[in-house]
Parts: C-alpha cells; sequence; structure tokens
C-alpha cells in the first residue's frame, strides 16, 4: 500500500500548492484592485479610523471631527449646519464626499505628501496619525448677511476682497444640514437625503450658470472704454425701440420705457438707467471680435477652475450675426455667467483692471497648527487699465448714485453697482442681479447677488442684499 | 516513562528509538507562547488593554496541552511529535482570531455580549479531555476495527438524522446538517466522517485483495469486475443522498472523496480512481443540472462579482478582505474581517488573511500540510495493514478537508459547507477533529514503538490483513 501512499501524498502537495498560489495570486496580483474595489468599504472605514482634520473659519470650527464610541471612531459634525454646506459640502458613509471635503480630503485625512514627515513621527511616537486643518477665507459676519439676505429665495452671494482675490463669502440657498448626511447611520443618511431637492445640494454660486442680464453691460462699457473711441460722456444712440439688424424684431427697453427724449445720452447715463437699446446698438458697433475678447479677459471663456472647488465656466455663447450680438450686449441671448464669474467682474473694476484669482483657501495646517502651506495671491488677468477702471467705476458709482441700484446706497460710502434683470426661460420669473464694490475710492469688497427667478429687477430685490453684506464686511473692518 | 510493566508491547532492550517527547513540549512551548502573544495583541489594539480573563485563558491553555502532553507521554509516549503542537497552535490561532470578532461585534454593538471565544475553549478543553480519555481506553488501535461494521450503522445514522428531523431542528442557512436541541446544536457529519472512515479502512483491508486482484483488462488498464463496483456505488449513492436531502455539498465531496482514494490506496489499483473521477463527473453534472442551489454556488463561483449584493456577498466580502490584507496583513485587530458574514466559522480563513496576510494565511496552510503529511507519514510506517489504511483515511480527510474549505474561501473552488478543522468555530467540528488526531497519535505510537516479540518483525508492504481480535 505504500505506492498509492506516496503518490497520495505528493497529490496532497499539489493541492495545497494550488491553495498556496491562488492565496499569492489573490493578495499580490489582485491585492490592489480589490483594495480599491468601490464595493470594498474597509479603506473607508479606515479612514473613519482617523481624526479628519477640521475646516475652519475665523478660528471657528465649521467642520470638525469627534471622537465617538462604535466601530467608526470619529463622527464628522458641522456646528453651523446650513451656513456652509455649500462649501464644506458633506462626509457620508453612502454618498461618498462632496465639495472642500473631497477637494482637500488628502490633506483632512492626513494623506496629503506635505504632511509626510509629520506621519513618520506619528509612527515613531506611536501617536494616532491624524489630518490637518484647512482654514478658510471665508468672513462670518459675511456669510451670515449673505445667507439671512437669500432666505426664503434660491440664489448665490459671493464677495471678494478685490485686492487679493479671497473669497469672503460664498452663500447658497436653500441649504441643508450636512450633519445629518454625515451620521454613521446610513438608513438615516438615505431617508433625509431623499428629502433635499437638486436646488439644496447646488451650490448656485459656482456649479451653474445663468443669463446675466444688463450686469453685463459692465463688460461691454469696458469694450467699448478701452477702444480710446469712447468715455463716461460720449453720446451714443440710445432710441426707444430698436430694429435688430437683418430681422424685423424689435428690442424695446425695460417696460417700454424710453432711455432719452433726444434718443442719445452719454455711456454713463446709458449704464445708469441700464438702457437696453443703446448697449444693443453699442455692441454692435464695437463689433463681435472686441466684445469676446474682453468678456474673454474677465474670465468668461467656458473653462472651468478650481478655488479649490470646481467653478463652472461662464460663456459669451455662439454669436451667428449682429442680431444676435446685439442681444447679447445685453447680457440676454446665450451668454451665461456664475456668480461668481460676476463677482470677479466687480473685483476687476475695483482692484484698477487687475483681476485677481479668487481662492477660498488660507492656509493650510499640520494637526500642531504649524502652517504647512498659504496661498499667495495671484494675478489672473488684466482685462482693463486703470484708466478704464476709473472710467467704470465712475459710471457704475453712478447707477448706484442716482441710477438703478439705488438701493445699495450706504450713508457715507460710496457704492458702485450695476443691476440685471434677465428672461430667461419663457414662463419663468426673470433672475434678479447685483455686482458691485465699495468703497468706490478705495474699494474693499466686491459683491455679486443672483436670485433665481427673483420675479422683481435686481435693483429692487438684489442691491439691498448687496449693501447688508457691504455693511456687515466694511463694520468687520473697523466701520467704514 | 512507556506503558506499565505489563503492556506486552514494552520495547525489548537495545532497540533505542527515540521517543522525541521532549520535541514535543517545545514545540508545543512555542504554540502557547504564540497564543498568548497573539491574544495581548488583539487586546491591546482594539481595546488598549488587556482583558482581566487574560491571565486564566493563559493558565487555562497552557493546562489543556501540558494534560494532552502528560497523556501522550504516559500512554503514546512513542507517537510522532508533530501532531499535536500543529493542533495546538491551530486550536491558538483559531481561539484569538474567534476573541477578535468577538471584539468587533462589540465595538459595533457595545450592548452585545455574547462571546464565542470562551465557548470555543470548553469545546477545547472537552475534545482535549476525549484526545485524553481516547488514548486511556483505547491501547490499540486495531481494537477498532472489531467494531467496524458497529461504526458504519452509527455513521450512517449520524449522518441520516439531520435528513429525517424536521427543518425546524435541521436547517442552519439552508444546509440540513445540525441537530439543534435544547440550545445544543451538534453537526453530526463531523462525527460521521469519523465512523465512517473507520469502517472503510477496516471493510477495505478485509476485501481488498478480491478488490484488487480479480480485474479485467480493457484499454491497457486494470478494470474491477461489474459486481465488485457494489461498494464504491453505494459509497456514491450515499453521497448524493446527503447531497439530495441535507443540501449539504460539502460532505457530500468529502465522503465520495475520502472513500475512492482509500479504496485506491487499499488496492493499489488506479483505475478505482478513474472511476471515482467519473461517477463524480457524473454526480456533479446530475447535481447542477437538477439542484436550483448548487447550481447557484457554481454561478457565484464562477463570477463572484456579478453577485456581490446577494449570493455572492460572502464571497466577494472575503476576497476583498483578502485583498484588502496583503502580503503582511493589517495585523491582528486591525482590519475588518467582521464584515464577512460568518468569519468566525466558515470563513476564518479570510479573517486570518486579511489581518496576517499572505503570510500569516501561507503559514496556516503549511500548519496544516504538515499536520497531513505526518499523517501520512504515519501511515507509511504502521505496521499494520489496518492501522495504514485509517491513518492513511484521516489524514487524507483533514486534508481533503482544508482544500475543499479554503479552496471554497478564496475562490478557487465553489463554496462548501464544511468548517475549517481547529480554527473555525464549532464544537462539533473541534471534538470530532481532536478524537481524530487521538486516533492519528495513537497509530503513530504504534507505528514507531520498537516492535516486541509478540509482534514479529514485518516487511512494510507486507503487513498482515487479517486483524488481529483477542
Amino acid at each position: 500500500m505504500n505506492a498509492p501512499l506516496r503518490r497520495v501524498a505528493i497529490s496532497v502537495l499539489v493541492l495545497f500548492t494550488l491553495l498556496i498560489l491562488n492565496v499569492n495570486y489573490i493578495q499580490v496580483v489582485r491585492a490592489d484592485k480589490l483594495r480599491n474595489d468601490p464595493s470594498n468599504t474597509r479603506v473607508l472605514a479606515e479612514e473613519y479610523d482617523r481624526e479628519r482634520g477640521s475646516i475652519i473659519v475665523d478660528g471657528k470650527e465649521i467642520a470638525l471631527s469627534t471622537p465617538t464610541p462604535g466601530r467608526l471612531k470619529y463622527l464628522r459634525q458641522y456646528p453651523q449646519g446650513e451656513l456652509y454646506a455649500g462649501v464644506t459640502g458633506y462626509y457620508s458613509l453612502v454618498y461618498s464626499k462632496t465639495r472642500l471635503e473631497q477637494a482637500e480630503n488628502d490633506l483632512l485625512s492626513g494623506s496629503d505628501p506635505r504632511l509626510v514627515l509629520r506621519r513618520l513621527a506619528d509612527l515613531f511616537t506611536g501617536r494616532d496619525p491624524a489630518g490637518g486643518d484647512v482654514v478658510l477665507t471665508l468672513d462670518p459676519a459675511v456669510q451670515q448677511a449673505a445667507m439671512t439676505g437669500l432666505q426664503g429665495q434660491t440664489g448665490a452671494v459671493v464677495a471678494l476682497d478685490p485686492s487679493t482675490g479671497k473669497i469672503l463669502g460664498l452663500a447658497s440657498t436653500p441649504s441643508f444640514d450636512p450633519t445629518k448626511l454625515s451620521s454613521h447611520d446610513p438608513a438615516a443618511i438615505r431617508a433625509y437625503r431623499d428629502k433635499l431637492s437638486d436646488d439644496q445640494l447646488t451650490n448656485q454660486a459656482i456649479d451653474q450658470r445663468y443669463s446675466p442680464g444688463s450686469v453685463f453691460k459692465v463688460v461691454v462699457s469696458a469694450a467699448a472704454l478701452a477702444t480710446g473711441k469712447y468715455t463716461p460722456d460720449t453720446q451714443i444712440a440710445a432710441p426707444d425701440k430698436l430694429t435688430l439688424p437683418g430681422t424685423k424684431t424689435t428690442l424695446e427697453n425695460f417696460a417700454g420705457e424710453s432711455c432719452s427724449s433726444t434718443g442719445k445720452q452719454s455711456l454713463l447715463d446709458a449704464l445708469r438707467i441700464s438702457c437696453n437699446t443703446a448697449f444693443a446698438q453699442l455692441g454692435i458697433d464695437l463689433g463681435e471680435d472686441k466684445v469676446r475678447s474682453m468678456a474673454e479677459a474677465f474670465g468668461i471663456d467656458d473653462q472651468k477652475f478650481d478655488m479649490p472647488l470646481k467653478v463652472a465656466g461662464s460663456t459669451l455663447g455662439s454669436i451667428d450675426n449682429d442680431a444676435q450680438l446685439g442681444v447679447s450686449s445685453i447680457g440676454q441671448q446665450d451668454v451665461q455667467l456664475t456668480p461668481m464669474q460676476a463677482a470677479m467682474i466687480a473685483a476687476a473694476v475695483a482692484n484698477h483692471g487687475s483681476l485677481m484669482k479668487p481662492y477660498l483657501v488660507d492656509r493650510v495646517t499640520a494637526p500642531d497648527l504649524a502652517v504647512v502651506d498659504r496661498t499667495e495671491p495671484e494675478e489672473m488677468s488684466k482685462p482693463i487699465s486703470s484708466d478704464v477702471a476709473k472710467d467704470l467705476t465712475q459710471m457704475m458709482t453712478a447707477v448706484v448714485a442716482n441710477g438703478t441700484g439705488r438701493r445699495a446706497q450706504i450713508d457715507g460710502v460710496e457704492v458702485a453697482g450695476k443691476t440685471g434683470t434677465a428672461e430667461n426661460a419663457t414662463n419663468a420669473s426673470d433672475h434678479s442681479w447685483f455686482i458691485g464694490f465699495a468703497p468706490a475710492d478705495h474699494p474693499k469688497i466686491a459683491v455679486a447677488v443672483f436670485i433665481k427667478h427673483g420675479g422683481s429687477t435686481g435693483g429692487d430685490i438684489s442691491a439691498p442684499i448687496a449693501k447688508s453684506v457691504i455693511q456687515a464686511y466694511l463694520a468687520g473692518q473697523g466701520g467704514n | 516513562m512507556a506503558g506499565p510493566i505489563t503492556d506486552p508491547r514494552t520495547p525489548v532492550a537495545g532497540a533505542d528509538v527515540p521517543k522525541r517527547r521532549g520535541t514535543e513540549a517545545l514545540l508545543l512551548g512555542f504554540a502557547v507562547l504564540i497564543t498568548v502573544v497573539a491574544q495581548c495583541i488583539v487586546d491591546l489594539t482594539i481595546t488598549g488593554s488587556l482583558r482581566p480573563e487574560m491571565a486564566g485563558f493563559c493558565v487555562w491553555i497552557t493546562a489543556l496541552w501540558v494534560a494532552a502532553h502528560l497523556a501522550i507521554r504516559r500512554w503514546a509516549a512513542y507517537a510522532d511529535p508533530l501532531l499535536l503542537p500543529s493542533v495546538a497552535l491551530l486550536v491558538g490561532l483559531g481561539l484569538t482570531v474567534i476573541h477578535r470578532l468577538d471584539l468587533a461585534s462589540e465595538q459595533v454593538d457595545a450592548t452585545a455580549t455574547r462571546e464565542d471565544a470562551p465557548v470555543q475553549l470548553i469545546w477545547a478543553t472537552l475534545g482535549v479531555a476525549l484526545f485524553v480519555a481516547f488514548l486511556v481506553v483505547v491501547r490499540d488501535h486495531r481494537t477498532l476495527s472489531r467494531y467496524a461494521y458497529t461504526l458504519a450503522l452509527i455513521g450512517m445514522a449520524l449522518l441520516a438524522i439531520p435528513a429525517l428531523l424536521p427543518s425546524s431542528l435541521s436547517s442552519v442557512n439552508g444546509a440540513k446538517i445540525w441537530i439543534r436541541l435544547a440550545g445544543f446544536s451538534i453537526q453530526p457529519g463531523e462525527f460521521a466522517k469519523i465512523c465512517l472512515v473507520i469502517f472503510f479502512a477496516a471493510y477495505l483491508v478485509d476485501k481488498r485483495d478480491v478488490l484488487a486482484l480479480a480485474s479485467r483488462r480493457v484499454a491497457g488498464m486494470e478494470l474491477p469486475r461489474g459486481r465488485d463496483l457494489g461498494p464504491v456505488l453505494l459509497a456514491w449513492v450515499l453521497s448524493i443522498l446527503v447531497l439530495v436531502f441535507e443540501r449539504d455539498l460539502g460532505s457530500s465531496l468529502l465522503l465520495f472523496g475520502i472513500f475512492v482514494v482509500m479504496l485506491y490506496i487499499a488496492t493499489e489499483r488506479s483505475s478505482w480512481l478513474l472511476i471515482g473521477v467519473v461517477l463524480f463527473a457524473g454526480g456533479a453534472y446530475i447535481a447542477y443540472n437538477v439542484f436550483a442551489h448548487v447550481q447557484a454556488r457554481v454561478d457565484t463561483w464562477l463570477d463572484p462579482f456579478a453577485y456581490k449584493n446577494g449570493a455572492g456577498y460572502q464571497l466577494t466580502q472575503s476576497l476583498f478582505g483578502l485583498g484588502t490584507g496583503g502580503l503582511f496583513g493589517a495585523g491582528l485587530g486591525g482590519g475588518r474581517p467582521d464584515q464577512v458574514p460568518v468569519a468566525k466559522s466558515d470563513f476564518i480563513a479570510s479573517a486570518v488573511g486579511e489581518e496576517l496576510g499572505l503570510f500569516g494565511l501561507v503559514a496556516v496552510i503549511v500548519i496544516y500540510l504538515i499536520l497531513v503529511e505526518r499523517g501520512l507519514r504515519t501511515s507509511l510506517v504502521a505496521r499494520d495493514a489496518f492501522g495504514k489504511l485509517l491513518a492513511a483515511g484521516l489524514a487524507f480527510a483533514v486534508a481533503w478537508q482544508v482544500f475543499v474549505v479554503l479552496g471554497g474561501v478564496t475562490g478557487l473552488l465553489p463554496l462548501t459547507g464544511l468548517t475549517t478543522p481547529f480554527l473555525a468555530y464549532g464544537g462539533s467540528s473541534l471534538v470530532a477533529n481532536f478524537v481524530l488526531v487521538a486516533i492519528l497519535v495513537r497509530i503513530s505510537d504504534a507505528a514507531r514503538r520498537p516492535a516486541t516479540p509478540h509482534v514479529a518483525p514485518q516487511r512494510l508492504g507486507d503487513a498482515p490483513t487479517e486483524v488481529v481480535t483477542q
């Protein structure tokens, strides 16, 4: 019986070798694929073992991880709830991560290469590796004023520091409570998520672009002034009705009003009262090239950018003929801007024609609070000369002083601005816009206010929000 | 240190065979050390401090192996020195992983107080007690052959009971392989396996001349006569019955495999293997086409990720665990082996692979290999045909079971419901396997013990075919 026994012994050896080979195949060859399979929740669960870094505004944590009993060691919380939801996003077991939680995940989770040396140190000292903190540029007073102003509306407010590009406010309504999406109870997370509308999960300031209406006239004015052939005082045609070239369509002013009894007015007045016929004709006179290149210089070039949240690209759309050019010149047709882009237009004018790249993260710090990286202000483009900027400031100041933007006036502070009331879809209310900056002679803040289907003019409902946001910021700057 | 002086098998003077008990003691100490260190690592990693029962556990586990070792010294002094330490290491590792999974469920639900590790320790204690009792009571393994037919009957009955019981008393997760009474669950198949192997050994030793010699030559191969196919067909039918009535693919495959291999060893006729394979293929083909649950098993095996939220959930989670573990593993207490359903029993190997990595899992496979090969070696040197065949059958049973289970958990084979010997949670399996090892120890003691005048020296291939009774 020994011969078959030996053969059985060898067969057993072969069987076990097969087992070992197969285990090698799984744990070595296929290991990476299995480890990173989206259905493999182990890596995600591992993230919850580390203390995730905080997101900080003005010294206060707006997103933080607190230890909890249970299998997942840390719970993500957002003490201010809805106020910063569009900025922080959420950190969810079920729906992954969004916004800053996603964009700054490497640093927050501690896997960022900039933290490598500290992680090595943790390895030797036996401390649990923790993530770094992200400190934002936001101003809590600005954010609060913006959210309060937008209450009950679908809309957005973007506030920038024109001289640096710091984002002072980034508000979007309606909002949601990210804490509820970041709990450890998948059923509760799903139930809450199912109740949220698309508008709640959209950051209106950066995710979507909308018809800007008359706000775009600032860009056309800039294109005109940049030619050197126009000054704020240049008289331009401002008929009651304009028949668009090559069509039988006539363009009218808002509510069919007349811009000027003489059919002519200064460029400044045309912007002040937001004369549609004047700007349509002006755009046609300038030609598509001048309008388009000025728009692109302001950043309206269909390109997304990161700040580090993704900002959708703004666009001029295609312009096939002079009729379309005329309509585009008053911010209709296919022209679409994000509220962020609208704020950037105001900021560029405010900053003597230099557009600073907007940024949300002031600095990132290691768990021991040492600064790991700091964002340096960076010029994105210089769409206009400082002379043109000066002229535009004069014109926009007139808009607020005695034009369509009166409701943005602040006692003792000169505010520059431009309103916009944009037709979008038939049967839908107009979008209501306001962009502006203050103080006009020495700008500290530039804002854009957008209310989706606001149903009223930008001057009526958006300008007051801009006013309260500017006031909130200037009050914090020691009154001005 | 040998048996009592009246033992007729007392070694004759001059035949100085090393007993190797010191080696065994050393290896056992090593196994205990690994167990205790692993237990400490689990506690420290998960809870940050040692549990209060740790000291008690250390004493208990040490006492277990000391008792088993002393029993071998006293009643089986010449036994193979690697059998018990292999078992000790596997049991210790199993206890550790089960304890680790207990802690995991407490982490998920702080109110969960059900702890399986202490229960498993009690089963291990019972197993060692039976191990010692066996060595004390059965001084000569050949005694077992006297009860071959009784054991066959018991084995069949144990196999049949769950099939006959109402599902409420016998079915867990679809497989009707349990006897559940008064809070206890027994898996009689594990005991049936041993009973049937003993019977196979006795029966085949008895009939091997007929089965081996009477043959016809067909196509260059010695084929048995039609009427001699009876026993193998019976074993095949029995396996199919198990599959049909208990939906237990594993036991079915295990029993048939063991029988065919033992038949081959007994008769030295490879034609039996061929017949076995043909019968297996036929059975498998029929089973696949007739039984939906077999079909489901095979489909999930072929593409587990297509069923990852359903039937393939267990297997994909197991593969995720193994993949995440990688070469070195997450470390004891560092992984998420509790994400695999029933990780404590059927899928304990994936928990080992996730936390101890490829190295840990291969180490476990190699320990099994050592256990099996020592069993087969015992068979090689055994002096009597019954002992030879019995040792081979038992060793192969362990090998085949480990192959089928680990192959299932790692996706090499379709999943079956077999338990991982010594490692997995489950009283029946643990206790039964202790008895299995006790038999191997007993046979190896007889095999390595220097020959006495009572047993004439014999050539290995020429062992007596008749069973010595009385």
